[in-house]
């Protein structure tokens, strides 16, 4: 009656926990690759019935509308492709000088809200306060609206010391634009860097051997600047020459203008994300153990180096992960640009889809353009977080 | 931790060639799709609108609520203007009453991808028909209810006076419109290096350009007219002579449903023939004992041309009754008597010079 399987097994395999276990994470997959199916399937189902082709093709065709800003060569006569890729180095340089200035704003104002000065101290707590609990979209409305537009039209413009311009047309201030030395002081540039790095790795050979880590970050730019104004004597005819913004017709011409759209969107996020960071940087400070800061001073270590040796680099391993999830959300909160009318990647992605009619293609395109962004973020991040870490032995 | 971010992004791209795959694999699936005979699968799918308006008791239709005359959110939260009437007019053949819809206002950016997806009956939002978007958004357009062209405005103060001295200046424009290639296309062509800033809403666009970030916008004449007519000073402000395209304005219906096309398009066409036989919302009932056979047929009194389209046979008298002739709607909304004072010109009858003709009602 019994069979021998059953008399080898003492527990039958439905009530064996081995077998549960790997039966409950096959039944998971399939239910989630099941209702992917599901969903996938039934999008490509209704839209032939609706005769609604899906492919990327329409990335090739001509795009056909302008673009306000754009960093690279870009006409109406563009393919959608190159529409796109504008937008996605838009949104780049509009994260990337978020993350640095937001970095150092958040470094400043999270060590103020530490600080012994009574003022210093509750400034810097009212500025985390007051901004991190402002919806982002309401506040880049705010300053786009309220702030930018509001500025002195172009032929009233606010002029100050440089000559710097500002207008609700955009920022005008001087900028260098290559003159006639340039294509041999380029070089000379190169050169200074690659000296800045042997400086940088021959310092901390010298800190490694020694104990004693000189100032790396200090020196190697030094060293850069050094090169660079020596090039600057040496190298025959004008390397750069300065172009002033003047007044011509209905824009200004020469020098570097910079859009308000840009600006109210790397203002909002700059301001936003630093409340956080504030947060996350005070945090990690006051994590450093008391016993730490007592020990350094009573080493005699001047209240400086107090903190760059001992404090900051304990309080680095503390900070980094959470630092990295706010990149992330700025990263992807860039895309509430479209809000101040600023051409990121959502924006041109939304026009295309307008006037190709192509959603799922365009929206499945903006996802992935996202998540390479935060991937490639994090990735970053980790590898450094990774470096960092407090090696056990 | 990095290889948690190795594993993803080897998941990213899996997901991307998966993107990929699909597409290439299912490009050539819909062109067969137009050559099996009469409408097969579609008509499973869509054909019965019409059923189905019936049976939720109310017509579904996208509109505009920011453009004043035309589809306006007005202060007591209804709606009016011309695109408004002809859902009215729709209500009216379908159910004997113009009340019977429900308004959706769309921005411009979302209103194809309503249609498709069917949370509309019917969109009504002074979009322009072009090839592009007649063949690739699902969609059909039925027939021109305005025939409209772009215009640029600018302040009477700025000394403009023709798009070829627009150089070098910004231009406001509204996201996802044909306004935004058509102004693209014709500064191209007279060779004019301007700077587009794009908003998302009209509301926005406007703004911007009385706000002075830009020294001109852009849009259908009769948008800028409409707008005009809520600016806090419309004598400031001039539209520039050139007319930089077509812009013929009507309704679009889903791919997929012959009769309810149909219905749609008859509907346009009775208020052009309401207007050619003279036929009012006042004067109609006088009508009723004519012995013209063409308007005892439009009027129901002979033949079953209501029944035809799947309505009855009263249809179009309860379009002029209840809605009016397009000559009414227009100057209800658009004509000289309103703020807006638009002229008929090419929105005429073809009896008197302009471009509305209907085919026979027979």
């Amino acid at each position: 009656m019994t069979t021998t399987s059953s008399e080898q097994h003492a527990v039958p395999f439905w009530r064996d926990e081995r077998y549960l276990q790997v039966l409950a994470q096959i039944l998971v997959v399939a239910i989630i690759a099941g209702t992917l199916y599901y969903l996938a399937n039934n999008l490509v189902t209704a839209l032939a019935a609706q005769n609604i082709p899906i492919g990327f093709d329409f990335l090739r065709l001509t795009a056909g509308f302008d673009i306000g800003e754009s960093s690279i060569a870009y006409s109406r006569a563009s393919t959608n492709a190159q529409a796109l890729l504008v937008g996605v180095l838009n949104t780049l340089r509009v994260s990337f000088l978020g993350i640095i200035f937001s970095t150092i704003l958040g470094a400043i104002v999270g060590v103020a809200r530490l600080s012994n000065n009574w003022l210093v101290n509750k400034l810097a707590g009212i500025y985390v306060e007051i901004l991190r609990n402002i919806p982002l979209l309401v506040f880049l409305i705010f300053l786009y609206s309220a702030a930018f537009v509001k500025l002195p039209r172009i032929t009233e413009a606010l002029e100050l010391p440089g000559p710097i311009y500002l207008t609700n047309r955009g920022f005008f201030v001087p900028w260098a634009e290559p003159g006639d030395g340039w294509s041999t002081y380029r070089w000379v540039l190169w050169v200074g860097l690659l000296v800045a790095i042997v400086v940088a790795w021959v310092l901390r050979r010298q800190g490694q051997r020694t104990g004693r880590m000189p100032l790396i970050l200090l020196w190697a730019p030094l060293a850069f600047v050094v090169v660079a104004l020596l090039g600057w004597f040496i190298v025959p005819g004008q390397p750069l020459v300065s172009s002033i913004p003047v007044l011509e017709g209905r824009n200004f011409t020469g020098g570097n203008g910079l859009t308000p759209e840009f600006m109210a969107v790397l203002l909002g996020l700059v301001v936003y994300t630093s409340a956080f960071i504030a947060e996350v940087v005070r945090a990690g400070i006051q994590a450093v153990s008391k016993g730490q800061r007592e020990a350094a001073t009573a080493l005699g270590l001047s209240g400086f180096q107090t903190l760059r040796l001992v404090i900051l680099p304990q309080a680095q391993r503390v900070i980094i992960p959470p630092l990295t999830s706010q990149y992330l959300n700025l990263t992807k909160n860039s895309s509430l640009a479209v809000a101040a009318g600023y051409p990121d990647v959502y924006a041109i992605g939304r026009t295309i889809q307008n006037q190709s009619g192509r959603s799922i293609e365009i929206i499945a395109l903006m996802m992935i353009v996202y998540l390479a962004f935060s991937l490639g973020t994090s990735l970053f991040m980790n590898w450094y977080n990774k470096r960092i870490r407090l090696v056990e032995r | 931790m990095v290889r948690k971010s190795f594993i993803m992004l080897a998941l990213l791209l899996v997901l991307a060639l998966t993107l990929a795959a699909c597409g290439q694999a299912t490009t050539p699936a819909p062109a067969p799709a137009p050559e099996q005979p009469a409408v097969s699968e579609p008509a499973q799918v869509a054909g019965n609108t019409l059923a189905t308006i019936k049976a939720r008791g109310k017509l579904i239709c996208g509109v505009n609520q920011a453009v004043p005359g035309f589809g306006f959110l007005q202060s007591d939260g209804s709606f009016a203007g011309f695109d408004i009437d002809f859902c009215k007019a729709l209500s009216a053949a379908i159910f004997g009453d113009p009340n019977m819809v429900e308004y959706r206002p769309l921005t411009a950016s979302e209103r194809f991808t309503t249609l498709q997806a069917g949370e509309i009956d019917v969109l009504i939002r002074n979009t322009t028909w072009t090839l592009t978007r007649d063949t690739e958004l699902g969609g059909n357009f039925v027939h021109t209810t305005f025939y409209d062209g772009q215009g640029i405005q600018v302040p009477v103060d700025s000394g403009i006076n023709s798009i070829t001295e627009l150089g070098g200046t910004a231009i406001c424009v509204q996201q996802g419109t044909t306004t935004e290639l058509n102004l693209a296309d014709q500064m191209a062509a007279v060779g004019v290096q301007y700077t587009p800033v794009v908003f998302e809403t009209a509301d926005e666009t406007v703004n911007a350009y009385l706000e002075g970030r830009c020294d001109a916008w852009t849009t259908d004449m009769s948008g800028i007219v409409a707008r005009q007519s809520i600016f806090p000073d419309p004598t400031a402000h001039k539209i520039l002579p050139e007319v930089l395209s077509k812009e013929p304005l009507g309704p679009m219906v889903r791919h997929g449903d012959d009769q309810w096309f149909d219905i749609v398009q008859w509907t346009v066409f009775a208020t052009f023939q309401a207007e050619e036989f003279g036929i009012t919302s006042q004067n109609i009932d006088t009508f009723m004992s004519t012995e013209n056979p063409n308007i005892r047929q439009m009027l129901g009194l002979e033949g079953e041309m209501g029944v035809k389209l799947g309505l009855s046979n009263d249809w179009a008298y309860n379009i002029v009754k209840l809605v009016g002739n397009y000559a009414e709607i227009f100057n209800r909304n658009l004509g000289p008597d309103t703020p807006l004072g638009l002229a008929r010109g090419l929105n005429a009858s073809w009896v008197d010079g302009g471009l509305l003709y209907a085919p026979p009602i027979r």
